[in-house]
């Protein structure tokens, strides 16, 4: 009995270690040892006004035909009503914008993946959006139930070039791997998205039906895709450091201000160039253009360097 | 038959071994994420409170700092600010000072010049002042005469309009200020939300909030004096509205330039994306027509009701935090005579030069934007029923080189 005992015990050691040892090396790779140089906190801040300012005017010039987007969003027929807001909202705004279905729906037109795994989808998708981009170079990519401010997110990217990997967003950790979390929306610069493109054909990095023992959720794996190209996550933030992807809705973090600011609510929230905001209700989509893009106090100017003209055909913003 | 069962009780061990740690890691190690601290949070500097700029006088709370944004050029606003003074009072009661009065206080009261608080208690810290009367929906009429009576003694000349809201009524002064500023406080009128039945010129909501001038005020006070207007019902907006019309004050029309509200009975999400019912009493309340979706609602909008504490900072974000950057509004009322604030210093607009950029239908027909130069043409805005009160001109720019190709 005793030896048995004892064996159960070996046994159990020797399962807990091999399995420790298995997720280790699935986990890490030497591919993504670090130099010493490299910096563990990785942001990237949209340009104050007085730096724009300095900007010379043919620098401008070129800045404004650099900085379009292309949008990519990810809708399904179960999700139809965000599908139909995300139309008749924020995507509007986006100087492309593409939509991408599991299945196809009668009600509205999208680009039909046919594809019901997640991470499957999303490649073929990103795939889809790098062929036909055109002379666009940088990429949102969002799920329906995202909103986002792309003219903030264009001020954000403004002064960066995207012939450079970027790959930015709410920047998040999951044990090592810093990944862009999906719910806030990534965004891709041209680089980024063709060196993520290329190593899709690579089946040992980035497989396409995902890595051994367990299945990661989508923003984590294109992380790790990414990283094996040396493109790495990092986080969007205003000029004062403020982050401006929220994976949370304006209420949500309206409250938590309330609570944790209680004195300076408004102030204490979220930034003013905020990008996107997550887990609101249609309705509440609606209301957020107005505030976005109408509702606002008689009497008070911003002269931003850039204007942005409202799209055509449109009556909610 | 001892080696055996060992070697069971060790590929046992081993398989309970392995999935303990497999769960275990997927649990703690891998599937725990949490976000990268942004630079903001890492300095983990804590959100200094607001200087305070307010002086107490009584009960009443007088601005001292117009509340400014960093970025922005707010002349415009500050003009109108020293022109058209107004005095907001703001109907609660000792039981609702924590849950809702509080977070007006916060928010939206400080854009106003002078606010008082009206409660059926007095309450020196809050500040409130004390009506005398007892709380509930049949006091109502009778809190509205006494605080009308309490700001005309005591603070008739400092303001030329006088607001009355409620706890949960959130205003945007701001655009209360430029409605006003096309009409003088001597004139015998007052705004809100005009609703039609029981009276010939029709009356404001109560809780969408109305303003007087200070001319109707004082014919408000001296109907009371000489016994023409007396309480008559509870109803405080409509009982008011009958009053005023027999002092021969006009009920205005507070609709914008292209004839949208600016004074809301509900909430944003309601008036935006509700469909009311052809029931409903609304339909058949409303002065002027309803306009459901976008349209219901003025981008200058004024005031909107039955706002609950956690949408009151939501709205003062949207209103006076939340923006798209560089974003060319589609609605842009030209300056109202007398209220040019004056030539824009070099210095804010540095840059001189105004980059456009378009966004068509966004299917793929994109337009490059424009070049540099010479002249300044004039940008179009939508070209909506009406007004040539929005085709451009909008505030003095002495901005330069706009010019953008209009594709098609």
């Amino acid at each position: 009995m005793l030896s048995e005992g004892g064996s159960f015990m070996k046994g159990m050691a020797v399962g807990g270690i091999f399995c420790l040892g298995l997720s280790l090396f699935g986990s890490f790779s030497p591919a993504t040892e670090h130099g010493p140089g490299e910096h563990h906190h990785h942001h990237v801040k949209a340009p104050s006004k007085d730096e724009l300012t300095r900007l010379s005017d043919g620098h401008v010039l070129e800045l404004v035909n650099q900085v379009r987007v292309s949008c990519i969003i990810m809708v399904q027929p179960k999700i139809l009503v965000y599908w139909a807001t995300v139309l008749d909202t924020w995507s509007k705004h986006c100087d492309k914008a593409v939509f991408y279905t599991s299945e196809s729906s009668k009600a509205l037109e999208a680009v039909d993946l046919n594809e019901k795994d997640d991470w499957a989808r999303l490649r073929k998708a990103l795939k889809h959006a790098y062929e036909n981009a055109g002379d666009l170079r940088w990429f949102f990519v969002a799920k329906a139930t995202t909103f986002a401010i792309i003219e903030n997110l264009k001020h954000l990217v403004l002064t960066k070039d995207p012939e450079e990997p970027f790959y930015l967003g709410n920047a998040m950790k999951s044990g090592e791997l810093e990944y862009v979390a999906y719910e806030s929306g990534l965004v891709l610069s041209y680089e980024a998205l063709k060196r993520l493109v290329n190593v899709f054909e690579d089946e040992e990095k980035c497989p396409e039906r995902g890595h051994a023992l367990w299945t990661m959720s989508e923003d984590k794996q294109l992380a790790v895709c990414l990283k094996y190209t040396g493109v790495f996550a990092e986080n969007g933030e205003d000029s004062h450091g403020k982050g401006l992807f929220n994976s949370k809705s304006v209420d949500s973090l309206i409250t938590d201000s309330m609570r944790d600011n209680p004195t300076n609510v408004v102030e204490g929230c979220c930034s003013d160039l905020a990008v996107t905001f997550n887990g609101m209700s249609p309705n509440q989509m609606q209301v957020m253009m107005f505030g976005v893009y109408r509702l606002r106090p008689y009497g008070h100017d911003f002269h931003d360097l850039l204007v942005f003209q409202p799209p055509e055909g449109s009556d909610n913003d | 038959m001892k080696g055996s069962s060992s070697r069971l009780a060790f590929s046992l061990g081993f398989l309970v071994g392995a999935c303990s740690i497999y769960f275990f890691l997927r649990q703690v190690w891998f599937e725990r994420s949490y976000p990268v601290l942004t630079e903001a949070q890492e300095r983990a500097t804590a959100v200094s409170e607001s200087p305070t700029s307010w002086r107490k006088e009584g009960a009443a709370l007088i601005n001292l700092l117009h509340p400014h944004h960093a970025d922005e050029d707010s002349r415009l606003a500050d003009v109108l600010y020293q022109k058209v003074r107004v005095l907001c009072w703001v109907m609660t009661g000792p039981y609702n000072l924590q849950s809702r009065a509080r977070h007006v206080r916060a928010t939206w009261s400080r854009h106003c010049n002078v606010v008082v608080f009206m409660s059926s208690v007095e309450d020196p810290d809050f500040p409130t002042v004390g009506l005398g009367t007892k709380e509930g929906r049949d006091q109502l009429y009778w809190k509205t005469i006494r605080a009308f009576h309490y700001v005309y003694e005591h603070h008739a000349s400092e303001a030329d309009w006088f607001l009355k809201a409620d706890d949960d009524t959130f205003v945007v002064v701001d655009n209360l200020r430029w409605i006003l500023s096309n009409h003088t406080p001597e004139e015998p009128i007052y705004f809100g939300k005009r609703f039609k039945p029981y009276t010939k010129q029709g009356y404001m909501s109560g809780g969408a909030g109305y303003v007087l001038s200070k001319e109707a005020l004082k014919r408000f006070v001296e109907g009371f004096r000489t016994k023409v207007c007396t309480h008559t019902t509870p109803v405080e907006d409509l009982a008011l509205g009958q009053c005023l019309e027999k002092m021969g004050v006009q009920a205005g029309d507070s609709r914008d330039t292209l004839h949208r509200e600016t004074f809301h009975p509900f909430v944003p999400e309601h008036h935006l994306t509700g469909k009311f019912s052809k029931s409903f009493w609304y339909w058949s309340y409303c002065y002027y027509p309803i306009v459901e979706g976008p349209q219901c609602c003025s981008d200058l909008a004024v005031s909107f009701h039955y706002v609950e504490a956690e949408l009151m900072y939501t709205l003062e974000y949207y209103t006076y935090h939340l923006r798209a950057f560089g974003y060319r509004p589609r609605y842009r009322p030209s300056v109202r005579q007398g209220l040019t604030p004056g030539p824009l210093s070099q210095t804010v607009v540095t840059a001189g030069l105004k980059v456009v950029q378009e966004v068509t239908d966004g299917r793929g027909h994109t337009t490059s934007a424009s070049s540099l130069g010479g002249n300044k043409t004039k940008s179009e805005t939508e070209p909506e029923k009406l007004g040539k009160d929005d085709l451009n001109s909008g505030v003095t720019e002495n901005r330069t080189g706009v010019t953008q190709g209009r594709h098609r």
